[in-house]
């Protein structure tokens, strides 16, 4: 696990803390009428306050503040009962009111903790340090004009939940782990789609080095906006390198915000950023503090789904899953679900395997996922029970299953209607097998003479003969009967 | 403490609003006329005592989680000094 | 005989019921006296069209027997700082050029679906930040009370533009707007009654926001009970604006007894300052007599922190200033002074687009907000708020109402004080500690000082009981008998 970037002078630590936006689902704004959604035509979702036209007052949405409370729960952290918003003054062109408005000293949500696992199967407990509601901005466009710069203020005033992390984190795949836990918690709770290609949930990544044995925290920077794990991890490489270089050179690390290109893979300062931030914080007048009941809270509590890791634990105490196994199946509720749906009244091993190799083989080949699979849980349900009653074989079942992926057709009818069911009669087994013995004598003597290998090969004979349909077990204890010395 | 002139370019700078050079030292000094006057507010004893941030004695009121607003951009643009409809413009940022 | 225009607001609805007077009429004797008094400076935008339109829409009413009840067809000058659908809104600011809201404010939506007729937005301190208006960005408004020595006076401010209209009978009733005594102190320079109601009592919807936590419309009349009539239509709760309290409308004219015996009037002996005129302390002693002969018990109380008030004001409303100004960049709506980017397009605009004294408060205001000042100003500020609050807690338990003068000094000539800030902002020391503790006041004209202007008293009450305030600001007004008029306007002339 441990991380290390070897420097002239010594071996280097990193320390990475990540700010996690993840907007939240809800119909409308966070303190206005107009709708959320994605992809609308420009300056549409906006409404006069969201325009901050003046005298415009913001009306908080109930389902935002009900969204942040289970999202805190999820992450297992402290409710506060009592917070506030206030605001954080800037000027920018996509922020209409001059301030956006968030929380500051009394966030809705306090500490809490994330699980995440690790490729060597290690877990670790990543401590948060917060979660608060705010206000997303809108959009500056760039690239429509060489001389101005256009503003779209759809996504203005959209709820935004930050999941702040403490710099608990020292390896980028740590902190992959986490933002995919998080996102994975977050879809569970349906407060937030975690779709990060359209900006539903974003980072800014904290990054500072420290030699290692060093106890204190170095100069961090920050890079903004990062919007996906695999960027994020780029981005977490490539600050580490460069701060590690800055000081092996005697120079200081600059605090300051930078910025990710997905081309290079490298970051810069963010040059409208430059001067020195004072958001000079108050609470919003135009609001009232957040007073939230323990009877709110607990009806919020008592209405949250199982998540991940309680299914991760479930799946491996009751249904006896490997923890790898467990936490593939687990990591998106969709597949938890289809999973469930497949392994119930059946070997959840081996509904597990099917899922995790078959189906997730053929979804990835076709660039699809679970959510617009071709074979429905159901009906690889139906499959599995085919095998087990031995209607069919292992190896039809695999045909019959790309039948499945191809048609979306029930596995049952497939079965019947091109004849696959599994030949059991014995006497029909014995036909072929005593045929492939008389075509084969040579093959068959190798046998009798102690090459234990050959009889695989009789085994191939045997279920080309009969198409497969011949049980493969069966089969097997024939020939060996047969060909015994 | 008193406002000196870079602590006024300073605040200017935040607030945005652009201050001549020669203004900015009779600026500070009636800035500092003001801050001096508003600082025996430190006569006062108030440990113990919490900040009031509101007079309005009432918990927040809550809206329904409905779409109510918005498909309006003739009416959130008619004001705007300059624009290429349906966007606004500002100069171009580089950011 | 008298004009219409000079009417009060419960005689012209008499008229108007008996068929003697119709809105049409009213409001054209009002649109006369507007033409003629140009020089007052009163109004930024007159809408005598509009104005005109709305009365015969009134008059149609009352003919159909629709009437929509006491401020039917009455005339109302709006301040400039309520946003009006299709029409103006300056906020007397550049930097609201070309402003045309597409929205109507809660307040002036309220009064105008009471069947009330606007005039005209009158002008203003530049966002409503001022005690004279000589900030406006459209010059200064003229008290219409003369002296002989030739000098124009101050109407007083920021609702200058209000009071000037009312007092010199180019309206029956003007709204104002009132942060630290916005509409108290022009009410007592310009000789008619103001009131600011309870913070959160009339929504903030649509109103050009100054300071969020202290703003509140208000009535600016020639009588307490046409100030009892206005509010009536312009308050009320309002789910737009989450400070908007969610109470009841009592009926607040019917509160107007004429019996104020047994009522208990508090008199603070902090509002006693060193150096203040003896025409105050008169004026001051004026009210309390006439409140013992009414058979009011007067009672001595003491609100130990009212010489912080002002102060603390001046920390806490230019932080929110600073901060509600911030929307005012140039990119979505009124002035906008091209630069080179962004930032240089902001500073040019706001520069340009800001007059000194709203710079001056914008400054403070980040200042006291910005990082290491925050908790020795603006948190300070807060908690010295809270015990404000308190005092008047502590007092309220003994007393039902507090009276104390409105302004400390009669209207003042316009060019003075201007190169003082702290001078001017002294104006409010008297309003301003009933601001902080959000509570409704009320301030009536109490008599002349010794040079022949007016000077209000100002009567303090509970949260939400406007209903005390209006019962006691009647009987005052009775007592006090205030039939001065300024001369040379409305209908004398």
């Amino acid at each position: 696990m441990s991380y290390l970037i070897k420097g002239e002078t010594a071996d280097w630590e990193l320390v990475i803390g990540l700010e996690v936006h993840a907007q939240v689902i809800s119909n409308s704004k966070l303190f206005s009428g107009s709708a959320t959604s994605f992809g609308a035509d420009p300056n549409s979702h906006v409404s006069l306050v969201d325009a901050a036209m003046p005298g415009m007052l913001p009306v908080i949405n109930a389902h935002c503040i009900d969204q942040a409370i289970k999202t805190g729960l999820g992450l297992n952290a402290v409710i506060n009962r009592h917070s506030v918003f206030e605001r954080k003054n800037y000027f920018y062109a996509d922020l209409p009111q001059g301030y956006q408005i968030s929380q500051f000293l009394h966030p809705i949500v306090g500490e809490g903790m994330l699980e995440i696992q690790l490729k060597d199967g290690s877990i670790r407990e990543i401590a948060i340090e917060r979660l608060h509601m705010e206000q997303d901005a809108g959009k500056s466009i760039h690239d429509k004009d060489p001389r101005r710069t256009y503003i779209d203020l759809n996504r203005a005033g959209v709820c935004l939940m930050e999941i702040v992390s403490h710099p608990a984190m020292y390896t980028p795949e740590e902190a992959a782990a986490y933002v995919r836990k998080i996102r994975s918690i977050v879809r569970y709770l349906e407060t937030c789609d975690g779709n990060m290609e359209e900006g539903s949930m974003r980072a800014d990544v904290n990054v500072s080095v420290r030699k290692f044995g060093e106890t204190g925290l170095r100069t961090r920077t920050e890079t903004k906006n990062v919007n996906s794990v695999r960027f994020m991890m780029q981005a977490i490489e490539f600050e580490a390198q460069r701060h590690v270089e800055v000081w092996e050179s005697g120079g200081e690390v600059k605090q300051e915000t930078r910025l990710f290109d997905p081309d290079t893979g490298e970051t810069r300062p963010m040059r409208s950023k430059e001067e020195a931030h004072d958001y000079r914080y108050f609470p919003d007048p135009d609001l009232l503090p957040v007073e939230l009941s323990e009877a709110q809270i607990d009806a919020i509590r008592s209405a949250m789904p199982e998540l991940p890791d309680e299914k991760k634990r479930r799946f491996m105490a009751e249904l006896g899953l490997s923890a790898y196994d467990a936490d593939v199946l687990v990591a998106e509720r969709e597949t938890a679900n289809y999973f469930e749906i497949v392994a119930k009244g059946r070997d959840a091993k081996v509904a597990a395997n099917w899922v995790i190799s078959n189906l997730f083989g053929a979804l990835n080949a076709a660039d699809k996922d679970i959510s617009n699979s071709p074979v429905s849980a159901q009906n690889l349900g139906k499959l599995l029970g085919l095998m087990a009653n031995e209607t069919i074989s292992g190896r039809i079942a695999k045909e019959v299953f790309e039948i499945m992926f191809e048609t979306g057709s029930d596995p049952e009818k497939i079965v019947q209607e091109k004849g696959l069911k599994q030949i059991t009669d014995s006497g029909a087994i014995e036909a072929a097998v005593d045929q492939a013995i008389a075509d084969n004598p040579d093959q068959a003597d190798e046998v009798r003479q102690g090459n234990g290998k050959a009889i695989g090969w009789f085994v191939g004979q045997v279920m080309q003969k009969t198409q497969g349909k011949a049980n493969p077990q069966a089969v097997n204890k024939m020939l060996r009967d047969k060909l015994s010395t | 403490m008193s406002l000196d002139t870079d602590t006024v370019r300073k605040i200017a700078v935040l607030a945005r609003i652009k201050i001549d050079d020669e203004k900015l030292s009779p600026l500070a000094s009636e800035l500092n006329n003001i801050i001096g006057w508003v600082e025996q507010l430190s006569e006062v004893d108030t440990d113990g005592i919490s900040p009031m941030t509101s007079v309005a004695e009432m918990t927040m009121p809550v809206r329904a989680d409905v779409i109510t607003d918005g498909d309006c951009e003739d009416r959130v643009l008619a004001n705007a000094p300059q624009k290429v409809a349906p966007y606004f413009t500002v100069p171009r940022v580089v950011e | 005989m008298t004009q219409a225009n000079e009417l009060t607001i419960t005689e012209a609805r008499d008229a108007l019921i008996a068929g003697k007077l119709s809105a049409t009429e009213l409001t054209q004797s009002c649109l006369d006296a507007m033409a003629k008094a140009g020089e007052l400076n009163a109004f930024i935008t007159e809408t005598p069209e509009l104005a005109l339109e709305r009365a015969a829409q009134s008059d149609a009413r009352i003919a159909k027997g629709e009437s929509r009840g006491a401020l039917e067809g009455i005339p109302v000058a709006v301040k400039d700082l309520f946003c009006t659908k299709g029409v103006l809104t300056t906020a007397a600011s550049h930097i609201l050029d070309g402003f045309v809201p597409e929205y109507e404010s809660t307040v002036t939506e309220n009064l105008r679906n009471a069947g009330t007729v606007m005039t005209g937005k009158t002008n203003l301190d530049e966002f409503a930040m001022g005690s004279a208006n000589v900030t406006s960005y459209y010059g200064p408004v003229k008290n219409p009370w003369k002296l002989d020595d030739g000098k124009d006076r101050v109407p007083g401010g920021s609702s200058g533009g209000s009071a000037a209209a009312v007092a010199a009978h180019l309206s029956l009733a003007a709204i104002g707007t009132d942060t630290g005594g916005s509409i108290r102190q022009p009410a007592s320079f310009c000789g008619i009654v103001g009131m600011k109601p309870t913070y959160g009592r009339c929504s903030r919807w649509g109103t050009v926001a100054f300071a969020s936590s202290l703003d509140q419309a208000g009535p600016m009349t020639k009588t307490v009970r046409d100030a009892a009539i206005v509010l009536q239509g312009m308050a009320g709760h309002d789910k737009k604006d989450s400070t908007s309290a969610p109470v009841d409308l009592p009926d607040f004219a019917a509160a107007i007894t004429g019996d104020i015996r047994g009522m208990k009037i508090g008199i603070p002996k902090e509002y006693r300052i060193d150096g203040s005129p003896a025409e105050i302390d008169a004026i001051w002693r004026k009210g309390t007599d006439m409140f013992r002969d009414a058979g009011a018990e007067i009672v001595d109380i003491t609100l130990p922190h009212t010489k912080y008030a002002l102060p603390t004001y001046y920390i806490v409303a230019p932080a929110e200033a600073s901060s509600n100004l911030a929307r005012y960049d140039g990119v979505r709506y009124g002035l906008r002074v091209d630069g080179d980017s962004l930032d240089e397009m902001y500073e040019n605009t706001r520069a340009e687009g800001f007059g000194d004294e709203v710079k001056r408060r914008v400054l403070i205001g980040a200042y006291v907000l910005s990082a290491g000042y925050y908790d020795a100003y603006y948190v300070k500020a807060q908690k010295v708020r809270s015990r404000i609050a308190e005092d008047f807690k502590k007092a309220f338990a003994q007393v039902d109402v507090i009276l104390t003068p409105t302004a400390p000094s009669t209207a003042f000539a316009i060019g003075e004080k201007m190169d003082d800030p702290i001078a001017m902002y002294m104006n409010d020391v008297f309003t301003v500690p009933a601001s902080m503790a959000g509570l409704p006041c009320l301030s009536v004209p109490g008599g002349l000082g010794d040079d022949g202007l007016p000077l209000g008293l100002h009567l303090i009450s509970k949260p939400f009981d406007e209903e005390t305030l209006f019962r006691a600001g009647d009987v005052l007004e009775k007592q006090a008998n205030f039939t001065a008029i300024p001369a040379g306007w409305g209908a004398g002339q």
